[in-house]
């Protein structure tokens, strides 16, 4: 790979995605037998966290420690960019102190791409609002890919609030550059125009949606949508769209549950399902550590190479 | 004493070979083989020789804002284009709301000479949507129309009694008619390459919705309303609809809305975020259409002065506009002449003879009699847009880098021939 910065799975392509991968795999493997690498001695990744996210932010600087690299974190709330401070400055500051690699979620699209145009670090986009999310698809295929063996023909159904979701467009590019089929599931008021063009199918009938599916994904339901007179109510999202037993027994007998996290229990999916031997929420956490290893460390080669 | 010889002169009813003598600020001859042998004279052929063009919307920035444009500057970028004058949109700091500012306008405009500069007043008090201004004073210190731009006029009810009171002083009302409550918090035109691009889509019955209801009120007050900036094929549709059964109403696009498509934004270009939002390609096919078929009246700018850092910023932060007077004409030229739509004595018509007609202001022809403003250009020149070269104190250009056809060579604003 030569990339400076990572910013969307729309600029990669298939052998792009499949060397990520392999190197996540690998990674992925290094941690299962409790070893730590120390490739990235000396190199400083910074965080740089527009919007909250534990999870993300914690995946991120454990696999730039795992690999022996120095982190700086920078949220808003405690930051310059409090006084009104630009991006792009921010960016700039960030630069000059001798950062490597910036990882930066975002609320606007874009906004990675305005950092990486503006700094000589590496950017790598961890959530621009509801552009992408690349480590997350990455995760999730590579969950999907040590499971099955390989993507080609599996059928994966992204069920819930499409519109708003980053991870739908970000999965829908990655699947099926890969050789899956996406079929994206949710009431209409929650499905983007146009989406199709990304590569998906589109079924807003969840029962019909998920027969024959391989993976079946539940979306956070976000309770900001009833105020946007996106859908009336929570009970009902959870009657028509939530993830039940019921819902995967229609799906293939041998189908896996997915769920970016953080969920919501008896909303977007049943606690049973959640907890149920189908899923593999915890398999992609480990998964996301990999993936953000192997993403830091080909970034950074990709510098050391330049 | 200038002569102009071997022109091909420009007017909205026929273009033809002549010279042209221009003596002070007046046009005095427009006939063939003229011989004046005091006059200054400028061999013109090849060349389409224009009435200056008269931009109907623009955003000058002063007061208030004039670390994005000035008067003087937008003046200065106004006669690059060729413009011999221009309109200012009231959003400025504070609006102009009142007979003062619009006296301010007018007399800085005199003492900087070159483009007359021409105020629009503000529908209501502060832009606010609430209060109507005094339009009667302001039409007395200079306004020529009255428009909220920026904001549409939410109320019905404001908006029909604004109608019904501008017809007291026959000044036109500019609507920039949109739906807030469908637009939101979009920043691009709602479809695919929002979807495709994860920015928030603004859908395209904001615009369209808002306009079939300020063409019903007009309808209903018997008000000249003019509309601002149309850029979808449901909006030419209901306009063109209107005005078969009658009503009193004109309206714009703009050079952007002919040229360019919301693929533009796919980049996160923040100089192709602009409200209304660049469309698709069947909406530049209906603009091109109406423009054709007399729906669509006039050519604006909407030139949208924003400084560097303003829109060097995350998308949804950057303000929406693009500049447009010094590309205007050329993009005009290029994506509606050159391309064989319609004739260089269309476009005399939309950039010139119509703007002036709506707004009841000197010029929009080429006769004997009439002010010298007069635009030359060489419609065979080619060039590439370099922002970084213009007059306007803001280079936020959605056509910077491109390439156009039809240049303008010489700018005459009554009688004066401006460096450009």
């Amino acid at each position: 790979m030569k990339r400076k910065d990572i910013l969307g799975i729309k600029d990669l392509n298939k052998t792009e995605l499949n060397e990520i991968l392999t190197v996540a795999d690998g990674m992925r493997n290094m941690l299962d037998r409790g070893e730590r690498s120390t490739e990235l001695r000396n190199r400083n990744v910074a965080t740089l966290f527009y919007e909250n996210s534990t999870r993300t932010r914690n995946s991120f600087e454990l696999a730039a420690k795992n690999l022996g690299a120095t982190t700086t974190s920078l949220s808003v709330a405690t930051s310059s960019v409090q006084k009104g401070e630009s991006l792009i400055d921010t960016g700039k500051t960030l630069d000059a102190l001798g950062t490597d690699v910036m990882i930066i979620r975002h609320p606007v699209a874009g906004a990675p791409r305005l950092l990486a145009d503006n700094v000589t670090a590496s950017v790598l986009n961890a959530g621009d609002g509801i552009n992408e999310h690349p480590s997350q698809a990455l995760l999730d295929v590579l969950t999907a890919k040590r499971r099955f063996g390989g993507l080609a023909g599996l059928k994966v159904v992204i069920v819930g609030d499409i519109y708003h979701s980053r991870v739908a467009r970000s999965d829908t590019l990655c699947f099926t550059r890969l050789g899956a089929t996406v079929t994206l599931c949710g009431p209409c008021s929650l499905l983007p125009d146009g989406i199709e063009s990304m590569g998906a199918t589109v079924e807003p009938d969840l029962r019909k949606a998920v027969v024959g599916a391989n993976i079946v994904m539940p979306l956070r339901i976000q309770r900001e949508r009833m105020e946007g007179a996106f859908l009336p109510s929570v009970e009902e999202y959870h009657n028509y769209y939530g993830v039940t037993d019921e819902i995967v027994s229609l799906a293939d007998d041998a189908a896996i549950v997915m769920h970016p996290a953080p969920i919501n229990r008896g909303a977007e999916i049943t606690g049973d399902v959640a907890d149920g031997y189908k899923s593999v929420i915890q398999e992609q956490v480990k998964n996301g550590v990999a993936v953000r290893m192997a993403l830091l460390s080909l970034l950074v080669q990709c510098r050391i190479n330049k | 004493m200038i002569l102009l010889k071997n022109a091909t002169v420009v007017n909205a009813d026929g273009m033809r070979e002549s010279d042209v003598l221009i003596d002070g600020d007046r046009i005095v001859k427009v006939e063939k083989n003229i011989s004046e042998p005091l006059a200054t004279t400028l061999d013109c052929d090849g060349k389409l020789v224009f009435p200056g063009f008269i931009d109907m919307h623009c955003h000058l920035r002063d007061p208030g804002q004039t670390h994005k444009e000035t008067l003087e500057t937008g003046m200065r970028a106004a006669v690059a284009g060729g413009y011999s004058a221009v309109c200012c949109m009231p959003n400025t700091e504070p609006a102009i709301d009142n007979a003062p500012l619009c006296e301010y306008i007018v007399t800085r405009s005199k003492a900087l000479g070159g483009a007359r500069i021409y105020p629009i007043g503000s529908i209501t008090r502060g832009r606010a949507g609430k209060d109507l201004a005094e339009f009667g004073a302001m039409q007395s210190s200079g306004a020529v129309a009255v428009s909220d731009d920026g904001a549409p006029v939410d109320s019905g009810a404001v908006m029909l009694n604004a109608l019904r009171y501008a017809k007291t002083f026959d000044i036109p009302v500019i609507s920039h008619s949109e739906d807030r409550s469908l637009s939101g918090d979009g920043v691009v035109n709602a479809g695919e390459n929002a979807t495709v691009s994860g920015l928030r889509g603004i859908p395209r019955t904001a615009e369209s919705a808002g306009i079939a209801r300020d063409v019903l009120l007009a309808e209903e007050s018997g008000a000249r309303l003019h509309i601002a900036h149309v850029s979808t094929k449901e909006s030419v549709d209901i306009i063109r609809s209107a005005k078969h059964r009658g009503a009193k109403i004109t309206c714009e696009t703009c050079p952007h809305y002919i040229a360019a498509t919301d693929d533009e934004i796919l980049s996160y270009n923040t100089n192709a975020k602009i409200n209304p939002p660049l469309r698709t390609q069947a909406d530049v096919d209906a603009l091109i259409q109406g423009i054709v078929d007399g729906t669509i009246d006039v050519i604006a700018t909407d030139h949208a002065p924003h400084s560097r850092d303003e829109k060097n910023k995350e998308f949804d932060y950057a303000p929406f506009g693009t500049v447009g007077l010094e590309t205007a004409f050329s993009v005009a030229y290029t994506y509606l002449v050159a391309t064989e739509s319609i004739k260089p004595t269309d476009l005399c018509r939309l950039m010139s003879t119509a703007p002036a007609r709506i707004l009841g202001i000197e010029g929009g022809a080429i006769k004997a009699g009439a002010r010298a403003d007069i635009t030359v250009v060489d419609p065979d020149a080619e060039y590439t847009v370099d922002a970084s070269t213009f007059r306007s104190k803001s280079k936020n250009s959605l056509f910077d880098g491109w390439r156009l056809k039809g240049r303008i060579t010489e700018v005459f604003i009554g009688g004066e021939e401006f460096p450009l």
